[in-house]
This record gives structure tokens, sequence and C-alpha cells, in this order.
């Protein structure tokens, strides 16, 4: 019994001081995009990274869950008799949680594993170790472009997931269910809010710093060889998407219950 | 006597249970270069990683040119460590750059070189190492081993640093690329006047870079005299060590 006890206060107390040390680690990182020179050529490489190549997969994503969402709530609201709210409930969910949620996931994925095994490479290599002998911080250097990257990044893609998923729902709606055009962009435009669209782009800011401190912070602290890469990269996805998934949780409590 | 360049007293650095440095008390005075052997897991590289700041050691003292660096201030340390040239055991150049970048890096982040003017700069150093021009715009993963070192001796020497490291210099080279390396190290140092800390496992090595040499063993020194004395030293430890002999007072615990 004391066995069990003990091995859960050894892991409590491994969550906390881990949970502190990221959030000290992001603290630094984000000191580090506010503190001069600033890094353009850096942020841009990154930038182009998170955005640019993650746009296909987000944009698929999207389309495909704006129309399976159009689908399974025509079907749905049928039992009773409300398939006009079709098209309330597709950009509702696009809008407010499947778009930056989704494109989150994704993203955490490519991006922040892509992350965290370049700059547990870097570390493995002593090429961070490398760039502190060269008069460079590499919390400047390797994690505040990323953290500034992921934060305006990610709502510039939510916007287009939320386009591209609204525009599946409307595909399916007026081709496959019977809606006809008017009809379904007046439900959308006239039942959709600022604060939806809002709210979610606000969430991607938060999911877009979670994915690239998560493959910062794992990635910078990689150890051993290629197996430690490969920890880090694994332990960069995981985290992010689980805390993707429990800040949406939060900020939508923030936000809508009042 | 002068001033040493570098002053290590007392220098301890322990990870969990392991004692890796107890007690380093080493000298390395100005211009002259210092090569430090002993065995795998020795704490040779702790020891330059200390020096350079990348390590806290647990107590001791760093001093160069007469300052203790650990008493300064996150500010003043980086400048101090900013005039420390450092040539890793594998290069570690950035694969994510060029050659020329690579080079020019040092001066680009201290913003002691222009842009447009790096790429002949890195150029001119590169030329020094006895690199052509166009290997500049190849990445660290075309060259071949004896490339990528030579193009890490170029990255360290390239802001004409005061004080050189190079952390086993010839490691994973054949022995003629190793010499030429050596060579390359002894004329980087005597060129710049620059004072050099190498720790090495090649004995060849150590004779050719080094003026002076030190072994150390169980986290201490325990020799230090002329490189040219490393094989007839006087010291069991040291000569077990250089005649790379099994048996002698180095033991290794070894899982039967």
């Amino acid at each position: 019994m004391l066995d069990l006890l003990a091995a859960v206060g050894r892991g409590v107390i491994g969550a906390c001081r881990a949970t502190g040390a990221a959030s000290l680690f992001g603290l630094e990182g984000l000191l580090g995009i506010l503190r001069p020179p600033l890094q353009p050529r850096l942020f841009g490489r990154a930038f182009v990274e998170f955005a640019y190549f993650s746009l296909p997969v987000v944009a698929l994503t999207a389309i495909f869950t704006g129309m399976v969402l159009a689908l399974q709530s025509f079907t749905g609201f049928a039992r009773f008799n409300a398939e006009g709210a079709v098209a309330n409930v597709v950009v509702l969910s696009i809008t407010r949680e499947l778009g930056p949620v989704l494109a989150g996931l994704m993203v955490a994925g490519r991006v922040g594993a892509a992350m965290a095994a370049e700059l547990g490479t870097m570390r493995v290599t002593d090429q961070i170790d490398a760039l502190a002998t060269l008069s460079t911080d590499p919390m400047k250097y390797l994690v505040a472009p990323r953290l500034a990257a992921g934060i305006i990044a990610l709502p510039l893609l939510v916007v287009v997931a939320d386009i591209l998923g609204v525009m599946g729902g409307f595909l399916v709606g007026t081709v496959s269910l019977g809606f006809s055009v008017p009809t379904y962009l007046h439900n959308t435009f006239t039942f959709m809010q600022t604060g939806d669209v809002v709210s979610g782009l606000i969430k991607a800011a938060v999911f877009g710093f979670v994915i690239a401190l998560m493959g910062c912070y794992h990635g910078y602290h990689s150890r051993g060889g290629a197996e430690g890469v490969g920890s880090a990269t694994t332990a960069a996805v995981v985290s992010a998407s689980i805390l993707i998934l429990a800040l949406d949780y939060l900020l939508t409590q923030i936000f809508f219950v009042r | 006597m002068s001033e040493p360049r570098i002053r290590l007293r007392g220098l301890r650095k322990s990870f969990g249970e392991k004692r890796v440095l107890d007690g380093v008390d080493l000298e390395v005075a100005a211009g002259t270069s210092l090569v430090v052997i002993g065995g795998s897991g020795s704490g040779k590289s702790v020891l330059l990683k200390c020096v350079l700041g990348l390590i806290e050691p647990d107590a001791g003292t760093i001093e160069i040119d007469g300052v203790d660096i650990l008493a300064l201030d996150a500010r003043a340390r980086r400048a101090a460590r900013a005039a420390i040239g450092m040539l890793f055991q594998n290069g570690a150049l950035f694969d994510s750059l060029p050659v020329w970048e690579n080079v020019a890096f040092g001066p680009l982040a201290r913003r002691t070189l222009a842009r447009r003017d790096a790429r002949a700069f890195a150029a001119r150093i590169l030329a020094s190492v006895g690199i052509a021009d166009s290997v500049g715009t190849l990445y660290p993963s075309a060259l071949s081993g004896g490339m990528q070192k030579r193009v890490a001796l170029a990255r360290a020497i390239a802001g004409e640093p005061a004080i050189l490291f190079f952390d086993e210099p010839t490691t994973g080279l054949d022995p003629i690329v190793g010499a030429i390396i050596d060579q390359l190290v002894v004329d980087c140092v005597k060129r710049l006047g620059s004072t050099a800390i190498a720790i090495t496992h090649d004995m060849a090595s150590a004779r050719r870079i080094g003026d002076r040499a030190a072994m150390l063993h169980h986290g201490r020194i325990v020799w230090d005299g002329p490189a040219a004395r490393l094989f007839d030293s006087g010291n069991a430890i040291v000569d077990q060590f250089t005649h790379g002999r099994s048996e002698g007072p180095i033991t290794m615990e070894l899982r039967r």
C-alpha cells in the first residue's frame, strides 16, 4: 500500500515539476519574442513551416468535417423534424469548436512533431550548445520565433478551416440534402455571430502557442540520441493534443457559460 | 610569474550520486596550449562545458584573466565567454544553414559583421583552413567528416577568439586527416595568439597540439607537465593511459 502511495506521489510530484518547468520555459520564450533584436527571418521560416505547409492537411480536414457534420446533423435532426437547423449547427460547430480543435490536432501531429525532432536532433548533436558558444541565446533564436509563429499562424489556418468547413456543409446541404442555396446561406449567416468566430480564433492562438511550446520544450530537453529524439517527438504530440482538448473545455467554459 | 589566462580552482560537479569533477585545479598561461587527457567518462567534456558556461559547476572558481566568471552577472558572463571559440567533438555544425553561414554565424550574431559582407568573410576564413570557396554554398550533410571538422574549426576561429577549446578534434578521422586537423589547430592557435585547451584520447594528437598536458582521473588532475613528457611522465596512471596498458592503477569495472 505504501509502495503504491509512493508511486502515486512520485508521479504527482513529477507532473507538477514538469508543468512548472514547461511554464517557465514558455514564459522565457514569450519574453524572447518581446526582447530585441527581432528575428524576422527566423520567424518567417517558422511561420511558413507552421502555416503554409499545414494548409493542405487543415483544408482537407475542415472540408470533410463540414460535409460529415451536415450529413450527421440532417439524419439526426430528421428524427424530430429539425432538418432546417443543419446550416446553423454546421456553422456553430465549425467556428466555435471543430475548426480550432481539429486544425490544432492536425498541426500538433505535423508541426509539433517536426519541431520536437528538429530541436531534439540539435540538442543531441550539440548544435544548441554551439549556439550558446556563438553569443546566441537558444531560447531567443530557436524557441521565440516558433512560439510567435504558432500564435499567429494557427488563427489564420482556422480562418481557412472555418470557410472550408462551412463550405463542405454547404455543398452537402445543397447538392445532397435538397436545401436551396439562398436558404442555406441565409441560415448560415443570420445565425452566425462575430463572437463565434472570434472565440474560435482566440482558441486557435492558444492552441498554436501550446503546439509550439510542447514541440520546443520536449525537443529542447531531449536526451540520449535517436531514441531520445523519438521519445521527445511522441511526448510533444501527445502532450499538445491532450492540452488542446483540456484547454478547449476551459476556454469554452470561459467564453460561453455565464 | 604572469597571471594565467585561465585558472580553475577546486572545480566540482556531480550528476546525482556520480561525482564527475572533484576539485579540479588547473592553470593555462596566455598563448599556450594545454591538452587534457583522461579515460572515457572522466569528465573532460564536463570540464570544458563548465568553463564555457554550458554546465553550472557545484563549487569552485573559473578565472579568465583574473576575473572569476562565476561571480559575474549573466550579461557579463556572456561577454566573457564571447572570447572563447569552441570546436565540438562532432563539429555541431548547424545543418539547416549552408557552410558559409555556419562560419559567419558568430560575427553575424555579435553584429560585428554585416550580412552583405558575410559571404566574402566566410570564404576568407574557409581558405585559412584549406577549404575552397565553392564549398561555402553546400550544407554540412554534404561534407565528409574531415571537411566538417575543418568547417567547424573555421567557425570556431571566425571571431578571432582569445581562447580556443577543442573537444576531441581528431575523433572519427583517419590518421592522415587527423594529422592535418592537428596542424590546422596549431596554425590557428599560433596565428591568433590564442590560449587553447584541447581534450583528447589521441596521444599522437595530444603531443602535436599541446605545449603542456594534464591527466584527469577520478575527477582530479593527477599529473600536469610538458606534453613532450607524456610518454615518460613518471606517473603510473599517465603511463598506463598513454601506453594503453590493461594492467595498472586504472581499473575498469567490467560486467562479466
